[in-house]
């Protein structure tokens, strides 16, 4: 009951982007399209759950001065890996993020896990809650990246859903409408909450 | 709204000043500049900012009441920010573009904020800048013809017809256009035959920018540009209405439109440093928004500085920036980004220029 607790918690509770405002960087910066935000939310949470593991396993044995740099380790080993992955079997999508992959590392939803959660509890719960806040994030920015797609593009994962007279509200796939439409959501959750 | 703060002590001299009266004595000094607009481009001018008012005066309405708040649109101010949304439109634009912008302005750059009183930008502007990042084409290109005939204020008689891509340019831009594109050198080279032909051409239409039929007609408004910056004339009407009534002050236009003149001055001519026309910075200060934006949008009261100081610096700056967008940057006018900028800049100003109370001195530390 409990486990599910953890798991649960970071969908909307505790939603890493819209309640905490963690991994804000890639949440602009990668939302352009539905399908970069589904390999971006894949990629952080294969890196958040795995590194959530790690650390927890081994949190006794690190010195508690140089725990972050110990941390970052752990989760630079696997974005590399994920990295290498994605590289050969994903390559364009690979191509489309870019420099967003390795910048996993400083994701802050990840070092934020590890310092807050899985530095402090057991392997079973460091899992359910990696895997739930890494869930929230992907829905989190699927769910930003739809709307940017649709609104600036007329498409949804690259097919168009939109009639073709249409008009792309161009601005939604640059930069400001990424912090429009994430402080609009964020609003909007705020609302819900009250 | 001002029933809970005072100022100064007493006494005080009460006026009658209200939201309402400030702002539709704006709508009536934004009036004969509307009417120069349906008298040069048609009575689609006039559709267009029905539009954009109609559909900031609902929106405006729908949110108030979303929010729970009293329904203030007869106060006017929405009426201002649409009829002011449209005014930064192009007359071919279709008719979704000032409801867009509007709803925009409104919803985004006003009550976001929490409503009149609590915008940090022009909402007007950060519609302009919305709908230019969106909808680029629509919103700079597709100039249409004055009834006079011109866009860009210059005599298509003054390089030969067989110059095909001058005459190109100057049939179908607007001058600030004109004055970028022979900046960048982007069609210099194929004006004429040979290159020095070519240059000469482009030096012919550069001089007659800032020649005094061209400034005439941009003065009068027979000049493509967006619906409001038409007649400089019209609008100068309404702006010495506003300053005979008190509601905008001299000293952020007058710093504004000083800069841009002193800057384009020096910097202005495409041979160097002073290689201008006395005429030139003329030229600068009719073409393009700057009497509209100087005049109306940069004087907003709730976002320029209220100190007599900072609204000099204010001016100045929105000036810099305005020179620097048309001299250097990508845009050919950069009326609406400078004053938006500086709008960013307003608290920031306000504390560096609070006045000294009437007897203090600084101590020396």
């Amino acid at each position: 009951m409990k486990l599910m607790k953890e798991f649960t918690k970071g969908f909307i509770k505790e939603n890493p982007v819209f309640v905490m405002a963690l991994g804000l960087c890639p949440t602009l910066a990668v939302t352009t399209s539905v399908e970069n935000a589904i390999g971006m939310g894949f990629a952080a949470t294969f890196v958040l759950v795995f590194s959530n593991i790690f650390i927890s396993l081994i949190k006794n044995f690190i010195p508690a001065k140089v725990r972050i740099p110990a941390y970052i380790v752990v989760i630079a080993s696997f974005v590399t890996i994920i990295d290498m992955v994605m590289h050969a079997f994903v390559p364009a999508l690979h191509k489309n993020l870019g420099l967003f992959i390795p910048l996993i590392v400083v994701n802050c939803i990840i070092l934020g896990r590890a310092e807050a959660f899985a530095g402090k509890n057991n392997v079973i719960r460091s899992i359910f809650d990696g895997l739930g806040m890494g869930i929230g994030f992907t829905i989190a920015i699927i769910v930003i990246g739809a709307i940017r797609e649709i609104l600036g593009a007329g498409q949804l994962l690259g097919f168009d859903v939109l009639p073709q007279t249409y008009k792309p509200v161009l601005v939604a796939i640059l930069a400001p409408g990424a912090f429009l439409v994430m402080g609009l959501l964020m609003g909007l959750m705020n609302l819900k909450k009250k | 709204m001002t029933d809970v703060y005072a100022v100064s002590a007493a006494p005080h001299i009460k006026q009658r000043i209200s939201v309402p009266s400030v702002m539709w004595q704006v709508v009536l000094a934004l009036t004969p500049a509307l009417l120069a607009s349906i008298y040069f481009f048609g009575t689609k001018s006039l559709w267009l900012t029905l539009y954009g008012i109609i559909s900031a005066v609902i929106t405006e309405a729908v949110i108030q009441k979303i929010r729970k708040i009293p329904i203030t649109v007869t106060d006017g101010s929405a009426v201002v920010t649409g009829m002011l949304v449209a005014f930064n439109i192009n007359v071919s634009a279709p008719w979704w573009i000032p409801v867009v912008g509007s709803v925009f302005a409104i919803a985004i750059g006003k009550q976001i904020f929490g409503g009149l009183g609590f915008n940090i930008f022009n909402p007007a502007l950060l519609a302009r800048a919305f709908l230019v990042a969106s909808w680029p084409t629509i919103m700079t290109s597709g100039w249409t013809p004055t009834r006079l005939g011109s866009i860009s204020g210059l005599n298509s008689s003054i390089i030969p017809s067989t110059a095909i891509k001058a005459q190109n340019l100057i049939t179908s831009a607007t001058p600030l256009n004109v004055a970028q594109q022979l900046r960048d050198k982007v069609f210099t080279s194929g004006f004429a035959d040979n290159l020095a032909e070519s240059q000469a051409i482009a030096n012919t239409i550069f001089d007659k920018l800032a020649d005094f039929g061209t400034i005439q007609n941009l003065f009068w408004g027979n000049v493509g540009g967006v619906i409001g910056e038409v007649s400089a004339a019209a609008l100068l009407i309404g702006a010495a209405f506003l300053a005979y009534r008190h509601i905008i002050e001299w000293r952020i236009p007058i710093s504004y439109i000083g800069t841009v003149f002193v800057l384009t001055y020096f910097f202005g001519g495409i041979n160097g440093l002073f290689s201008a026309s006395i005429l030139l910075p003329v030229f600068h200060i009719f073409a393009g928004g700057l009497i509209l934006g100087a005049f109306f949008m940069a004087t907003d009261m709730v976002t320029s500085p209220v100190t007599k100081k900072g609204r000099i610096y204010f001016g100045v700056g929105c000036g810099i920036l305005t020179v620097v967008i048309r001299m250097v940057g990508g845009y050919p006018e950069g009326v609406s980004y400078s004053i938006l900028l500086m709008n960013i800049a307003v608290p920031l100003i306000d504390r560096y220029t609070i006045p000294k109370p009437f007897g203090e001195k600084r101590i020396k530390k």
